[in-house]
């Protein structure tokens, strides 16, 4: 395997594991604010899944000779980046519709091209990924429904949730194909499938139609379905913000590293204590 | 300096009368550890009846690159396959 090849996927995969898991916090935050029992343990459920995408991942990069220790060393001292979406907070209920159908929708058009990346241990991880990532979109589309549907006090907080997570969506392909750094050689190596800008116009066509099906406006007031091409012409979304959140000085960066860090110190006890109880087990048992 | 719990591959059965399939690996303090985070990884939607976990130490493998000598041998055998016999249609199915 070229070293080159096998340094980049394991930056991107690594990347890709960092940010199921830190994915989880600004849902985590809404567990015990969930409405009701039903959407409390679907919301839990869904969390469960983003650490489980997060192992399957960090198992795949470990198959590139890597420890999982030192990659989630690397994130908690600030040396990884994740993906910028999660840095934004989740102030209501109505946003953790917004993401569950936004952030996850974005999320599986990415991962469904990369069901067919050349490495096949990432390319096994997208396939279990992206049958429980459609779970994902559906129950925070469900909420979104609920609340578009509601009173209007719900429906104007589905289209507030909506206003501010649209364009973090819309930046989660990445910048325009001009500004990206690593996508013509990650292309040639097929371990990017898609390039950012085709990934964004899928995401834009999918999503307006489910829009207008809420009855919600689009937040986007140039966005218009071009007839003659059948794809809808939208905005860009501010790639200054793009590039300020990126080097940490988004909404929750901070918060989200403290989080992170204050929950692998706490738990150090107790994956060590495990660890000596099965080093006295396997002495006793010689 | 961050320890890694040890590395288990994972094999689930997915319904009686299949095998036990390897689905992935997941590190764990110990076998009983390593099953039940193999049952919270690997089966939370009913994809599992069964888990074997074995330590990815104790797997000894072939060498990708020991490929040829390993396999090739069993590629000029044809005569192991049926069909490498022709028999007239006169006798029937066999």
């Amino acid at each position: 395997m070229p070293e080159a090849y096998r340094k980049n996927l394991i930056r991107q995969i690594s990347q890709h594991a960092h940010s199921e898991v830190v994915g989880q916090l600004p849902e985590g935050n809404w567990i015990t604010r969930a409405p009701t029992l039903e959407r409390k343990a679907i919301l839990l459920a869904k969390v469960q899944d983003e650490a489980g995408h997060g192992l399957y991942l960090y198992s795949a990069a470990e198959t590139l000779g890597v420890s999982r220790a030192d990659l989630i060393d690397d994130l908690l001292a600030g040396r990884a980046k994740y993906s910028s979406i999660f840095n934004y907070p989740t102030l209501n209920w109505a946003d953790i519709g917004a993401v569950g159908w936004l952030v996850d929708g974005a999320a599986i058009v990415n991962q469904v091209a990369l069901q067919r990346t050349s490495y096949g241990p990432y390319a096994r991880a997208m396939v279990r990924i992206c049958k429980e990532e459609s779970f994902h979109a559906r129950q925070g589309y469900d909420v979104m429904m609920k609340m578009s549907f509601g009173t209007e006090a719900q429906k104007a907080m589905a289209q507030d949730a909506l206003n501010r997570l649209w364009w973090p969506a819309l930046m989660m392909f990445g910048p325009p194909e001009a500004e990206s750094v690593h996508s013509a050689q990650s292309m040639a190596w097929k371990i990017k499938i898609m390039s950012n800008d085709e990934g964004r116009q899928k995401f834009v066509d999918q999503t307006i139609p489910q829009i207008e099906y809420l009855g919600l406006d689009v937040p986007d007031k140039e966005a218009k379905l071009n007839k003659k091409t059948g794809h809808y012409e939208y905005s860009d979304p501010d790639w200054s913000e793009f590039f300020d959140v990126l080097k940490g000085n988004g909404p929750c960066n901070v918060d989200r590293m403290a989080a992170r860090n204050k929950a692998h110190d706490d738990g150090a006890w107790f994956r060590e204590g495990l660890l000596a109880h099965a080093e006295k087990q396997q002495i006793a048992a010689e | 300096m961050a320890k890694d719990w040890p590395l288990w591959e994972i094999f689930i059965r997915g319904q009686y009368g299949l095998s036990h399939r390897h689905v992935g690996s997941l590190h764990a303090p110990d076998a009983e550890m390593a099953v039940l985070n193999a049952r919270d990884v690997y089966t939370r939607r009913n994809e599992g009846m069964s888990i074997w976990v074995v330590k990815s130490a104790d797997i000894t493998a072939t060498a990708p690159d020991r490929k040829g000598p390993m396999f090739d041998p069993s590629n000029d055998k044809t005569y192991r396959h049926p069909t490498f016999f022709d028999i007239p249609d006169e006798v029937g199915s066999m």
